[in-house]
């Protein structure tokens, strides 16, 4: 027999996420939609409630809650602001490399002060010729005195600005069949973040690009060996990336739900709550069935992950539903709010707005698609 | 070795209020199928003992009385720092009034052994009784001082701490061991932290029921109790539209009665 409960620690990680997210995030949330920026504090208040630990082994600072517990952080944290919680998740993102693929001085010297949010961590694959395509890769490294050279642009990029260290995916210039992830710290000479993307939603999320001119990287930088870089930003990117999208989509459900059946309690008409309207009653039923659905698609992956299998497939699956029923949730939520579902003052929009971002990251629904059909044919 | 006794309550979630259901042969809301929490005024007692064992060597007991899913609120206290805990159980305690829940935890408290001082909320959130806290006193015939808003000295036994009273507030020297029933002025409890909840792990929680207390059954629960409920209401709050029609100065004539008429304006 399969037991679905959260067990009673689970469910109290779910608290605390929740209260972090209802008392330090919710009040930033209308600054962070006004200005496009995240709160100067944000990291710091991420670290001070340990939330970069979860994933980090306890032998190097880390907490070692693992997946599950990552998923609830996240989904707990988008039901207040899907801003928040992609940065979260792409710090998340940065780290996993080190974990899995890091050598023991790179796991020493990079992962205590990711847990305590001392230095933060990303991922930089995409380029304007493609991220689900790494293969199109323009970055290049030359192997140049034992050390590397990289040149070369990735874009949408989040925490390109704040991130410290970022595992930057490169081809080389000799041999367009080898890849490797170097870590690229901020202060390197021609490493810079330029341009700041400006979204349709998750407002106050940092996206941008990154710049490597002749960036020398020494070779204790490599990740995961020379060559490897595919494997490694691919698991990076299939287990961890994808798994955060679906924290990210679940929160947004749970907060389209709350908000249409608080509205729908409330909004009066002909001389009823519009929730005793069968209209309206299948609208929420819809959001709840895609919402318990995408759930256990989501925890079960996570599992897997807790249990040191590979996910990517299972993710792919949950990413492809849980995202699409976002997308669905808030457009209905907006239906439900009607006139109201326009305006900025009621948070719909903002889901609305953020639930199409939640798309492309991590890998269209399309390229979700490619993904589980190659599972389901092999 | 400072040694601190935290009374704890689970109390239906506030968030959920508009959904409890009042038993209707017991007049009490059941808490067996909904969500628990701990009753906000033990969070600032559990808050207060925590701050005195950052200050000084202490043992924090976390002591609740309830039914087995507020073994949950137990495992909470420890995550957030507590260092042992207690739940006491039995359906015998089922249906306590004031005095039968004061009883059973005075008697649990003597069992733990001699507290040098007991931390209460000023009230529970569902019973709002605020008798528990003097009544424990009385059973363990120590001072209590209610409603204390600051512990301005508590190095040693000889404790100064400010209490409200009426519409302000008095300073009551005490000696210790001692009751003190706490507001939500006297701090900001600190929330659950990952690592607390992992730490919880190696915590202890002990079952005790009327068994382990040593007194006869009677003594327990609505048994034991001298009051009881005998009824109970939810408390309901409707809307009504009305349209008002005529000029503006008739509508606003009209809707200045019927805000008058309802005691509104």
């Amino acid at each position: 027999m399969i037991d679905f409960t959260f067990t009673e620690e689970q469910e109290l990680f779910r608290k605390a996420a929740r209260e972090f997210a209802e008392t330090k995030i919710a009040p930033h949330v209308p600054m962070m939609e006004e200005t496009n920026r995240g709160w100067d504090e944000v990291d710091k208040e991420l670290a001070e409630a340990e939330m970069f630990a979860v994933t980090i082994p306890e032998e190097y600072g880390g907490l070692g809650i693992g997946y599950i517990g990552r998923l609830i952080a996240l989904e707990e944290i988008s039901r207040i602001s899907v801003a928040t919680a992609m940065m979260y998740q792409v710090f998340g993102l940065g780290i996993e490399p080190f974990i899995k693929f890091g050598t023991e001085e790179q796991k020493k010297k990079f992962l205590p002060k990711f847990a305590t949010g001392e230095r933060l961590a990303t991922v930089a694959v995409t380029e304007p010729s493609g991220g689900s395509d790494p293969k199109g890769c323009r970055t290049s490294y030359k192997k140049v005195n034992g050390n590397y050279v990289l040149n070369g642009r990735k874009c949408f990029i989040t925490n390109s600005h704040t991130a410290d260290a970022q595992v930057v995916l490169a081809v080389d210039e000799d041999n367009p069949d080898a890849m490797t992830c170097f870590i690229v710290e901020k202060g390197m000479e021609g490493f810079k973040p330029t341009h700041e993307e400006h979204k349709v939603g998750m407002r106050g999320c940092n996206t941008g690009e990154i710049e490597m001119k002749d960036v020398e990287v020494p070779a204790e930088n490599v990740l995961g060996g020379e060559g490897k870089g595919l494997k490694v930003a691919m698991a990076a990117i299939g287990d961890v990336g994808r798994g955060g999208m679906v924290g990210c989509a679940l929160g947004l459900q749970q907060a389209c739900l709350d908000a249409s059946i608080k509205f729908a309690n409330e909004r009066i008409l002909y001389g009823k709550p519009i929730s005793n309207l069968q209209a309206i009653q299948f609208k929420i039923a819809d959001m709840k069935i895609d919402l318990e659905a995408g759930r256990l698609l989501g925890y079960r992956a996570a599992a897997i992950q807790d249990a040191g299998g590979r996910s990517s497939n299972e993710f792919a699956v949950a990413k492809y539903y849980t995202t699409e029923a976002a997308q669905k949730a808030a457009k209905m939520a907006v239906d439900i709010h009607g006139g109201y579902g326009c305006m900025d003052e009621f948070d719909v929009t903002r889901y609305l707005r953020d639930s199409f971002v939640l798309g492309p990251s991590a890998g269209t629904s399309d390229i979700m698609k490619v993904i589980v059909s190659r599972w389901a044919l092999s | 070795m400072l040694n601190i006794v935290v009374c704890v309550k689970a109390v239906p979630d506030p968030r959920i209020a508009d959904k409890l259901k009042i038993d209707p042969v017991t007049k009490s809301l059941p808490r067996l199928d909904i969500p628990l929490v701990i009753n906000p005024l033990d969070s600032h007692a559990l808050e207060a003992a925590l701050q005195l064992k950052k200050k000084y060597e202490a043992h924090i007991t976390v002591l609740c009385m309830g039914p087995p899913p507020a073994g949950n609120i137990v495992r909470e206290c420890l995550a957030l720092g507590a260092d042992t805990g207690i739940l006491l159980t039995d359906p015998a305690f089922a249906g306590a009034d004031a005095f039968a829940t004061a009883y059973t935890l005075a008697k649990a408290i003597e069992k733990i052994g001699s507290p040098d001082v007991v931390f209460c909320g000023m009230a529970s959130s569902d019973g709002a009784t605020e008798w528990v806290g003097p009544e424990i006193a009385t059973f363990l015939d120590m001072p209590v001082v209610t409603m204390v808003r600051e512990i301005v000295e508590d190095q040693g036994d000889d404790w100064i701490v400010k209490a409200d009273y009426g519409h302000g507030y008095r300073t009551v020297k005490l000696k210790l061991p001692a009751v003190l029933t706490v507001t939500r002025n006297l701090n900001l409890p600190k929330p659950l932290s990952f690592s607390g909840i992992l730490k919880a792990r190696s915590k202890e929680i002990t079952e005790w029921d009327h068994h382990d207390l040593g007194d006869p059954v009677e003594r327990f629960g609505l048994k034991g109790s001298p009051t009881y409920v005998t009824e109970m209401y939810p408390l309901e709050s409707r809307r009504e539209v009305q349209m008002l029609e005529g000029t503006l100065q008739e509508k606003v004539a009209r809707m200045v009665k019927i805000l008058s008429d309802a005691g509104v304006a």
